[in-house]
């Protein structure tokens, strides 16, 4: 790689234009990012206090808080809130936006204005979501699949819920599209596909899920708007509609949207790990082409929700045999990850403490996925608490994990300031206990027979349901030590240019907080993306 | 020029390539989203043979078909009006971009006749004549409807961006050398007639 020429003035792209219009028409990728961050975070606070509610009421048989109706819309929100709103746009939207450009040498997306009216759509989705609690008769009580009849004939405002869901799915598939071109045309002189750094790579196989597989079932939730508001019967049986066939419109979408989810948590473990054992990634193309099997198996597997729905013998047997496959590929960066720690210099700092949770939650969730997977296990499973510790594992254990680690991984760079590593470390260590705490129980709950989905349980499931609500209590905390010690950050000590040493262009070649266009000259790119052989040289970090 | 328009071009190059890939991701997701509906029909027509046969009989040939021709001749004038500009001449390109979107006008006038025609007849969600149809009939018409109104839709738009198109011509923003953003437009406009292609047999000819 060319050294760093003399810079013109360095101006951060905070300064390079002032004043709140600067935010709201900017075409900046890194104010998009950072407008998607709060935004997202607010959101997710949100439905986090409502989960917090949900463990409340569970805390003893019997009802404590709110009635079943209540329970329903809360589940209900929750779901919707942290599906569409936190876990689908949460890593690309902020971290891709923030982070990919750079990345890959780039100067900004290949789309700028196209990106801003990603985020507007976002904010108008999230807030018609948020708008269902405030007239008729509130949110969606459906749970966040909305299946068809129950969602034809509700009163709640599920419309309005479902309109969101369109909505943000579009801004979903705009962004991908974005990346995809981004990736396709803009990376720097000399970065070939097997050059470009995995996170990127991790996006590249999201977005050609966001792409394929959103309008599916963008056209759905239109057919359930349709089938409310012109009394058709497309999927109601009385009508003559099959209810089947919506939850299979749903699930080839919404089972793609899963790796949607957990594709670029994997991205980003894939970066941060060999940044803090200072060693190459093991098996590089390996990870490539794991992610990208995983988005094309994806597409199969969606009847692996339908087991207990009325398919037909043979249908179930081979989706299970596909879901089984698409664990493979999984497993594979598992073994990759863990190889890349063996016989490195590890420096333990927070990105990789979220890391080595998240290979740890995961993994769990993946195991207990192929339990859910296996068609003969999971009649017994379905719709119990084993699920939801299941996805809990996966999403917040997994993609959840990845989003606070990447938080502390680019804060120095997004920021420019360091937080306090000590109190990152310890509001990590309380939020790791807490998340197991809050989960391990279900799975238990879930093999004891505990459906899921209700307000009330018999009284032998007490004790796991208590634990379940203490750790979330647990839990509340570290997410409030770690989010407090972001925000005192801000007056933390100035970062330097790379403070982690690592050897992507985001680090070398961008000061902290980067300049408006990332690069004062388009770099042109010669080592590997993970190559540390002789990094101290390589790298100028500057303060 | 001021010095910050003079930095982004210096950092940032216009990418007629990256553009066309980008029209065409989008058009990939607009024929995934008329796939699920399309999925919906082929499972509702193998479950009702009878219903979709007798539902097709109420359409109008003729009006279907003139549309079709419509449609087709429409896609073959955006395609002159982007080699009219690749050689320089605007003003025939501008026409025939017009006169695309007075095929497209007409499409729609053709359509409106056809649905007031089902209107009138009862059969329209919720009226008597529509209430009274087998299960299997209904659900023809319900996606009769959401299928050619979708699609309806997408003409309307696709009218619009060409409207635009056309202005951007004229105001010398798209011009001999940058007409991606009309070869774009005329991608989507054909898209538009790719979709009644199929919906045309579909509804009117399978019979």
């Amino acid at each position: 790689m060319t050294a760093i020429p003399q810079p013109r003035e360095y101006v951060n792209f905070y300064d390079a234009k002032k004043g709140l219009m600067s935010w709201l028409v900017t075409h900046d990728h890194k104010r998009i990012a950072l407008m998607y961050f709060y935004a997202i975070s607010g959101f997710f606070i949100v439905a986090f206090c409502l989960g917090l509610l949900m463990r409340l009421e569970l805390i003893a048989p019997g009802r404590q808080l709110m009635d079943p109706q209540i329970y329903n819309q809360v589940f209900t929100l929750h779901g919707v809130i942290m599906i569409f709103l936190f876990i689908i746009p949460g890593i690309p939207a902020v971290f891709g936006n923030f982070s990919l450009p750079p990345l890959i040498g780039a100067p900004d997306v290949a789309f700028p204005k196209l990106n801003l009216i990603s985020w507007y759509l976002y904010v108008i989705g999230g807030l018609l979501a948020l708008s269902t609690l405030m007239f008729g008769d509130g949110p969606a009580d459906t749970g966040w699949t909305f299946y068809a009849p129950y969602s034809v004939k509700t009163g709640t405002n599920v419309s309005i819920a479902v309109l969101a869901a369109f909505i943000l799915g579009f801004s979903s598939i705009l962004t991908g599209l974005n990346f995809l071109v981004t990736m396709h045309r803009m990376r720097a002189p000399g970065m070939t596909w097997f050059k470009m750094p995995l996170f990127p790579w991790a996006l590249y196989a999201t977005s050609w899920i966001q792409v394929l597989a959103t309008p599916v079932v963008g056209i759905t939730l239109l057919m359930i708007i349709a089938e409310r508001t012109l009394g058709i019967g497309l999927f109601d049986p009385a009508l003559g509609g099959d209810p089947v066939l919506y939850q299979h419109l749903f699930w080839i979408y919404s089972h793609p949207a899963v790796y949607i989810m957990v594709l670029p948590g994997m991205g980003l473990v894939s970066e941060m790990i060999p940044v803090f054992v200072k060693k190459s990634i093991f098996g590089y193309k390996v990870i490539v082409y794991s992610s990208l099997a995983i988005a094309f198996i994806g597409y199969f597997v969606w009847g692996h929700h339908m087991y207990t729905s009325g398919m037909s013998g043979e249908a179930r047997i081979i989706f299970s045999v596909l879901t089984f496959l698409v664990s493979i590929p999984s497993a594979i960066k598992v073994f990759n990850w863990v190889s890349t720690l063996y016989k490195g210099s590890i420096d333990v700092k927070p990105p990789l403490l979220y890391s080595l949770a998240f290979i740890f939650q995961f993994t769990i969730g993946g195991l207990t996925g192929l339990v859910v997977g296996a068609l003969a296990a999971d009649i017994h499973v379905h719709d119990t608490y084993f699920v939801v510790g299941h996805f809990h594992y996966v999403m917040f254990g997994g993609t959840g994990f990845a989003f606070l680690g990447a938080i502390h991984f680019w804060y120095p760079k997004i920021w420019g300031t360091m937080y306090n590593i000590k109190w990152a470390n310890i509001g990590f260590a309380i939020l790791f206990v807490g998340f197991n705490l809050v989960y391990f129980p279900m799975l238990v709950l879930g093999m004891m027979g505990m459906p899921r989905r209700y307000y009330d349980y018999l009284p032998e499931f007490t004790l796991p349901n208590q634990i379940s609500t203490w750790g979330s209590w647990i839990m509340a905390l570290g997410l409030l030590i770690v989010i407090v010690n972001l925000i005192n950050g801000r007056k933390g000590p100035r970062a330097s240019t790379n403070p982690w040493k690592s050897v992507t262009l985001d680090w070398t070649h961008t000061d902290s907080p980067p300049s408006l266009y990332n690069f004062d000259e388009i770099p042109t790119v010669t080592r590997g993306p993970y190559d540390y052989r002789d990094y101290e040289n390589y790298i100028k970090d500057k303060p | 020029m001021s010095s910050d328009d003079a930095l982004h071009d210096q950092m940032i190059h216009f990418d007629s390539y990256g553009k066309k890939l980008g029209m065409w991701l989008f058009l990939f997701t607009e024929v995934l989203l008329f796939g699920g509906l399309f999925i919906v029909y082929a499972a509702y027509r193998f479950m009702n043979p009878e219903a979709f046969h007798a539902g097709s009989q109420e359409l109008d040939l003729t009006i279907g078909a003139i549309n079709t021709v419509f449609l087709l001749t429409s896609s073959l004038t955006v395609a002159l009006s982007i080699t009219a500009l690749q050689k320089g001449d605007t003003k025939k390109s501008i026409d025939l971009i017009m006169i695309t979107i007075l095929f497209a006008l007409a499409f729609m006038f053709n359509k409106y006749y056809e649905w007031t025609m089902k209107y009138e007849h009862g059969l329209f969600p919720g009226m008597d004549h529509y209430n009274e149809l087998s299960a299997g009939e209904a659900q023809f018409f319900n996606l009769y409807f959401l299928m050619t109104g979708l699609h309806a839709v997408h003409v309307i738009v696709g009218a619009i961006i060409l409207l635009f198109v056309a202005w951007g011509i004229k105001k010398g923003t798209i011009t001999q050398d940058r007409y991606i953003y009309l070869e774009n437009g005329g991608l989507y406009w054909h898209l538009v007639d790719v979709i009644w292609i199929y919906l045309f047999p579909l509804f009117y000819l399978i019979i």
